[in-house]
């Protein structure tokens, strides 16, 4: 996953915070426009966290980070995320 | 951040101010749903628009009453069964605090069930979340009173013969004030559900369905986590109002779901100021009304 160019493909995207994701594909199964799925990689503990597979589906609504059991993702619409950045700056 | 977005690499959890983060990775199975029912709390606080300093939080023994420890507010880990007299204690003591009881079905109703019927007779203004898991989780998947006709279990190694309870049945005939049932898969509900049980008066009580996949779905050959929210999202239909005589579980069949009862009755401190005001006159001044503080100036 490497979206390090400012362009935006989507509506929105997610952020993962991959070491304490445990693996159990809540967000990967319920996402309503499936693009979540699993990493190649491994994290600390040996589970695949979720990335973003298709980045032009994702809307940003945040049920991934609703079913979420350990807080490890969510997801923005990115008209909301330089709001957000605002408020915290 | 994993995601490599290098622009917004800043960008907070919203949930951060409500969870202790330096306490996770937290304790639950992958796959568990208790984490699910403690985010869509977690949504409910933020969204509630409560004083969060006045919001307290109980907890007993099990799996669930961990979340105690991961709610970043004042939060009291109680001894097995005894959650719902120490949040009485505390409500009592301090009216003006927003009691929230969040506990599992072997702590509540097992253990614990005297106290609950009790709290929910005398209409104590608690908020009460019981997360199912059909069994006992931390210590080993013994049979629970919520546990089905039929499933196989570590103290029923043939299969479950015992009835199990109806939990919102209990709530609604003891007397609570809210009572609802979701499950895990239904997250904007449950989050909503538990918004209008924050703000509302009385004994409320919401049961949450959650998969158990180290313990309960394993024994039985249900696969994971997510088989069990599939199983929730197929068998699950959403009636509200329904009777809750009717909305009895059993074991991998219908799940009813939904606001079961939606009621206005006078709490404990309220019967009490009315009755002692009566009986007593101009002598008694009211208790719990004037912002808790009474008898300590």
């Amino acid at each position: 996953m490497t979206n390090s160019s400012t362009e935006k493909k989507g509506k929105g995207t997610i952020f993962v915070k991959a070491e304490i994701c445990k693996g159990c594909s809540f967000c990967i199964d319920f996402c309503p426009t499936k693009a979540i799925g699993f990493s190649n990689e491994f994290n600390q503990k040996g589970y695949h966290y979720p990335v973003l597979v298709y980045e032009e589906k994702c809307t940003g609504c945040d049920l991934c980070g609703l079913y979420c059991p350990d807080f490890a993702i969510f997801g923005v619409r990115y008209k909301d995320l330089e709001e957000r950045q605002l408020k915290q700056a | 951040m994993t995601q490599d977005n290098n622009n917004y690499a800043d960008v907070k959890n919203p949930l951060m101010d409500v969870l202790r983060h330096d306490r996770m990775p937290h304790i639950w199975c992958p796959g568990c749903g208790i984490g699910t029912s403690l985010n869509c709390f977690a949504r409910a606080l933020e969204g509630c628009g409560l004083n969060l300093d006045k919001v307290a939080i109980v907890s007993g023994i099990g799996c669930t009453g961990r979340t105690a420890g991961y709610i970043n507010l004042d939060s009291f880990h109680t001894t097995h069964g005894r959650a719902i007299p120490f949040a009485t204690g505390l409500k009592l003591s301090n009216p003006e605090l927003n009691v929230v009881v969040y506990s599992g079905d072997g702590d509540l109703f097992a253990i614990g069930g005297n106290h609950f019927f009790h709290a929910a007779r005398r209409n104590m203004d608690l908020l009460v979340i019981c997360v199912n898991n059909y069994t006992y989780g931390m210590t080993g998947g013994q049979v629970a009173p919520t546990t089905p006709l039929g499933p196989t279990q570590t103290t029923m190694p043939y299969g479950n013969f015992e009835n199990s309870f109806n939990l919102p049945f209990i709530a609604d005939a003891c007397g609570a004030t809210y009572v609802a049932r979701w499950t895990a898969y239904h997250v904007k509900q449950l989050a909503k559900s538990m918004q209008e049980g924050l703000l509302k008066k009385g004994f409320r009580f919401i049961e949450v369905m959650c998969p158990c996949p180290t313990l309960y779905s394993r024994r039985n050959k249900l696969g994971d986590g997510v088989d069990q929210m599939l199983y929730y999202k197929e068998k699950s239909t959403i009636k509200n109002e329904a009777n809750t005589k009717e909305v009895e579980l059993s074991y991998q069949g219908d799940i009813i779901v939904g606001k079961f009862v939606d009621r206005e009755r006078p709490t404990w401190l309220d019967s009490m100021n009315n009755h002692l005001s009566k009986a007593l006159g101009d002598s008694f001044s009211p208790y719990g009304t004037n912002g808790g503080n009474h008898g300590q100036d």
